[in-house]
Parts: structure tokens; sequence; C-alpha cells
């Protein structure tokens, strides 16, 4: 009886400490919900993007102090930096291109086609073209260098050596005629991410009394179908399909430097704007130089966005 | 005239199969399967035999499977001062955490920016839409240096602190809860609730598909996140999974050194590799094809308005 007593004075004196305090951060959810994530966005996104900034215009090297220099990085990316106006902007611009357009367009037409079949397979096959998506960094190594090996042992070689294609070997992944090839390969392979589900899922919840609908109006073929239905009704998925595809061509930018593995990649075939700024921040040491160039990277991807955002708010 | 046009109307999302469809297996199917022999190759390769690794011609599969590669990567780990499995724990650990705190995170912030009204409200969430287009990958010194001034070079908070704030999870929530409706919530506030009783009691419950695909996108980028073991961490001890993965090819040429038998060893840490990546790979597989109809569930409420 005793202890049953204490226990509920215990549990009384605990509660008249709790109860305020719990009282005092019901009041203010709004700001103890969001700090948070507001903390942590500020200190790992935000603060970084500043401190590039920053950088970008100093002459820091890791080991003195960092002085201003004002824009003498970027006059120097812009007029006297050959490998990044001969290689790494024509080398971003063919890939992310491809890969960002050409995935983008690829991941559509998949996610339309499987919304054509019933859900059995359409489920099974989502999911194989999902899976390279989220695996492809730690695939890179295991699988596309065996299967580009540059002795007659890769499998590339083997099977055009059976096939009498080829005399000798191709050393493919140190060689800087097929590398940026290769690489765009195995960027297409893995970008069917998290647009290509939005799309797909987008495609699934069209109401089926538009396409009735439609065909009353006179659409008759499956082309007029996607152009006056499909888009348009998906459009916010399209548009974060878009954005998603956008990142994903700049953000695997050094997947030439882990199938080469070397940076800079062989005769820069491989060079994007990521690797060059990696070459000169961890390789030369030039953080501020390196800091410019990132921030000339986010300054497109930023800039390419937009684009597409206007180009799908005037479609529709 | 009538019949046929029906069948082409009912295309999208068919309930069962039809003629009509076999034009959309004949590409689809080869495509499938081209996308996913890579996959295939990982557990063929992980149970090959050492002698059919660098076997010329090679070969795709196996007739002889064998749990060698695996044995292999247990004993070379065994004979190092750190074994493998502290880095699969250090990965499990992490990961759990970084899932963990995502989520209670992400859906606080999210259940903000959706149902109540502030000043920054719309600011807040224009400036988390621009940051679904942030390249981590351009910043990595600046946040080298953030994770250096929080002083968590070597400690395991590396791994974790930095990949808790996610943009696309934070969007995906709050577009699903932005469809949920608003008397819900109000009538529960009537009735005198709080916020937090309110996104635990009410909201939680019925946003679970949600949580589902933002579990798995924090998953997949911390367990397969080389990062921090790469900038962050120093101590052996605490570097991840993926990373000791990556190391394999390097750290038995390293052994072939002192054992003298080159190409042997050489072919082991392939095989080694192999199994390790399928160790790697199996979570990513199992999550998403248990959860994929509750992430195929939120991805329709993934439209940018």
């Amino acid at each position: 009886m005793k202890l049953q007593e204490k226990r509920e004075e215990a549990s009384f004196s605990l509660r008249q400490i709790v109860s305020p305090l719990e009282k005092h951060v019901d009041r203010h959810s709004v700001f103890y919900m969001q700090a948070p994530f507001v903390i942590l966005f500020i200190l790992f996104i935000i603060i970084p993007v500043i401190i590039a900034i920053a950088l970008s215009f100093t002459d820091f090297n890791s080991i003195e102090k960092p002085n201003f220099v004002g824009l003498e990085n970027y006059i120097n990316i812009l007029t006297n930096d050959n490998t990044f106006t001969e290689f790494a902007i024509p080398n971003t611009i063919v890939y992310s291109v491809i890969v960002g357009v050409g995935g983008y367009l690829l991941s559509f037409f998949l996610a339309w086609s499987l919304a054509q079949i019933p859900k059995g397979p359409r489920t099974v096959m989502a999911i194989i073209l999902y899976l390279p998506s989220m695996t492809a960094g730690i695939m890179l190594s295991t699988v596309w260098q065996v299967f580009f090996a540059g002795d007659k042992v890769g499998y590339l070689n083997a099977l055009l050596l059976k096939l009498d294609v080829i005399q000798s070997p191709i050393t493919w992944l140190s060689d800087s005629r097929y590398l940026m090839m290769i690489m765009i390969i195995v960027s297409l392979w893995s970008s069917m991410g998290i647009g290509f589900l939005s799309m797909l899922a987008g495609i699934l919840n069209v109401n089926k009394e538009l396409y009735e609908a439609a065909h009353i109006d006179g659409v008759r073929n499956r082309i007029q179908e996607i152009i006056y239905i499909t888009i348009p009704a998906i459009k916010p998925h399209m548009m974060f399909g878009a954005i998603m595809a956008i990142v994903n061509a700049f953000q695997n930018g050094s997947i030439g430097v882990q199938l080469s593995g070397a940076n800079p990649t062989p005769g820069y075939a491989g060079q994007l704007i990521v690797t060059h700024a990696e070459e000169y921040a961890f390789v030369r040491y030039e953080m501020g130089y390196s800091a410019a160039l990132s921030v000339i990277l986010l300054i497109i991807v930023w800039g390419v966005s937009q684009l597409s955002k206007k180009l799908f708010a005037e479609k529709g | 005239m009538r019949k046929p046009k029906r069948l082409q109307v009912i295309g999208i999302n068919p309930q069962h199969f039809d003629r009509s469809q076999i034009k959309f297996f004949l590409y689809l199917i080869p495509v499938t399967i081209l996308m996913g022999l890579p996959i295939v190759f990982i557990f063929f390769n992980a149970f090959k035999p050492l002698d059919e690794l660098l076997n010329y011609p090679p070969k795709f599969y196996t007739l002889r499977p064998t749990l060698q590669n695996f044995q292999n990567l247990m004993a070379t780990s065994a004979n190092k001062a750190i074994p493998m499995s502290r880095y699969l724990f250090n990965s499990v650990l992490t990961t759990l955490a970084v899932v963990f705190f995502t989520l209670m995170i992400t859906t606080m912030a999210a259940y903000c920016m959706s149902k109540k009204n502030y000043r920054l409200k719309n600011f807040l969430f224009g400036i988390n839409e621009a940051a679904l287009m942030f390249v981590s990958a351009a910043v990595a010194i600046p946040r080298y240096i953030i994770v250096h001034r929080l002083g968590m070079v070597d400690s395991i908070w590396a791994h974790i602190i930095p990949m808790l704030s996610m943009p696309v999870g934070l969007y995906l929530v709050k577009q699903f809860i932005d469809d949920l409706p608003d008397e819900m919530i109000e009538a529960a506030r009537l009735d005198g609730a709080g916020d937090f009783y309110i996104l635990g009691k009410i909201v939680l419950p019925n946003i679970k598909p949600t949580l589902a695909t933002v579990a798995i996108l924090a998953f997949q980028a911390s367990w397969n996140s080389m990062e921090a073991s790469n900038y962050y961490i120093n101590n052996e001890a605490l570097k991840s999974f993926s990373f000791y993965m990556s190391t394999l090819t390097q750290a038995s040429g390293n052994a072939n050194a002192m054992v003298g038998q080159l190409a042997g060893n050489a072919v082991a840490g392939l095989g080694m590799q192999a199994a390790a990546t399928l160790i790697m790979f199996l979570p990513n597989l199992i999550l998403f094809v248990i959860l994929q109809s509750r992430v195929m569930n939120t991805m329709s409420h993934s439209g940018m308005k």
C-alpha cells in the first residue's frame, strides 16, 4: 500500500515537471516541429553553398589563410582554363543532354508502356527497371568494370573477339574514345529513378473518362492520346520527373572517374564539371578555384531547372 | 465498329491480358531483361568458384555454385584488425538511425508546412523545392568544413547527421499530407488536441505509404553512402560496409605481396568483392519489393503543382 502511494507521488511530481514543458512545446509547436529540419537544412545545404560562394572569391589552398582575390577564379575559368573550355564544358553538355533528356524521355516512354499492361507483369518489370537507380554506385566496380575489362577476359571483349569484330582486346575504360560512351550507357541504365515511378503512378491515375471523351472528340491513335491527354493530365508528375532527371544528370558527374579509376580521366574524355572541380580540390588542393567551379555548376543546374519549369508552364 | 474502339479506350491500366498488349510486351520484355542482366550477374558472380572468375571465355552463369567467396570474405577479414562484422555493424546501426531520425524530422516539418499557417511557410517550402535541385557533390569541401567545425570528424555521428535533411523526403511527405482533409485535423483541434498529438495519432496512421517511401529513400542514401567514410572518418573501426567493399580489390592486392600467390589472390579479391556486392545489394532489393505498392501510392501524390 505504501509503495503504491509513493509511486503515485513520484508520478505526480514528474507530471508537474513535464506538464508545463509539454504545454510550452505544444504552444510553440510550429517552431519545435520544424526546428530540427530547418537547422539541419541550414547546416548542410544552405551554409555549404554560402561557404562555396565565399571560397570562390579567394585563393584558399587548404593550408595557408585564404586571400580575397575578387573575380580572378571566375575570369581564369572562363578565359585561361583550357581543360574547362575544351573538355569539361562540351563533355558536360553532351553527357547531361543525353543522360538528362534521353534518360527522361526513356523514363516516360517506359512508364507509359508499362501502364498499358496488367498489374502483375507491370509490377515485376517496374521493380527491375527501378533497381539499377538505387544500386548504381555499388555496382560500378563489380559489374561494369568486369564487363568492360580491358583484357580478353572482359565480357565485351570476349564477345567481340568471338564474333571476330575485333582482333585484339580493347581497353575500354582507359581509352579516351570510348569512355564517354560507356559513361552514358551506364548512366542511362540507372536513370529510371523516382522520377520514373512518379510518372508511372501519374499515368496510371489519369481519369479514364478523359480518354473516352477524347475518343469521342476524334483522337484516333496513341500518339495523339499521349500529346492531348496523357501529358497534360500528368504535367505535375512530368515536372517532378524532369527535376529528378536534371539532378541525376549532374549529381552522378564523377562516374567517369569511378569507371576509369583515374582523375583526370584518360585524355580528359570523361571530365565533367563535377570531376574538374574534384580534381582541383583533391588533387591540386586549389580549393578557391574548385569552389568557383562548383558555384558555376550550381548555377547551371538551377538555370536548367528554371528553364524546364518554364517549358512545362507554357505547354499547359 | 464500336467494340474495338472501346478496347483501345481502356488501354491504360488494364485489368487483364489482351491481345492488343502483345506489342508492348514485345519490347518491354527485352528491355527489362537487358536492364536486369547486371543484377542477375551479381548473383551468379557471388557464387562463382574462383577458377571460373577469370576463365576465358568468361561465362555469365555458373553450374558449380559455391560459398567459397563468402567464406573468403569472412576469413580475410578475420585476419585483419577489424573484422567484416564491424563494418556491417556500423552500416546497420547508422542506417537504422538515419531512417528513424529522417522520418521523425521530415514528418514534423512536413506537417507544419502543410497544415499550419505561419509567415515563413511558403518561403520555407519554396527553398526546399529549390533544394530538390541541390547537387551535394558540388559542395563536398564546405560540407567537410562544417562536419569538422561541429567536431564530428571521426565520430559515428558523421555518418548520420549530414544525411538527415532530405529535401525530396520533405517534398513527398508534404504533398501527401496536403491531400488529407483539413476537417479531420480541425475536428481533433476542437477537441483540444495539440499538434504533436494530432501528428502522432491522426496524421501518421494516414500517411504510412509516404513514410515507407521516405524510409526507402533514406535507407538507400545511407546504406550506399561512402561520403562519410571517405571524407569525415579516419578511424578504420568506424567506417561503413560500402566503403569496406570498395577497398576489397585493393586490400587483397596488398595481401598478394605477403603471401606471394599473386594471381590466385587477385582473383580471390574479385570473388570477395562479388560476394560483398551481393550483401550490399540484397537489402535494397528486399525492402523495395516489400514496400513497392506503398511507394507507388506515394508517387501518385508527387506531382509539382
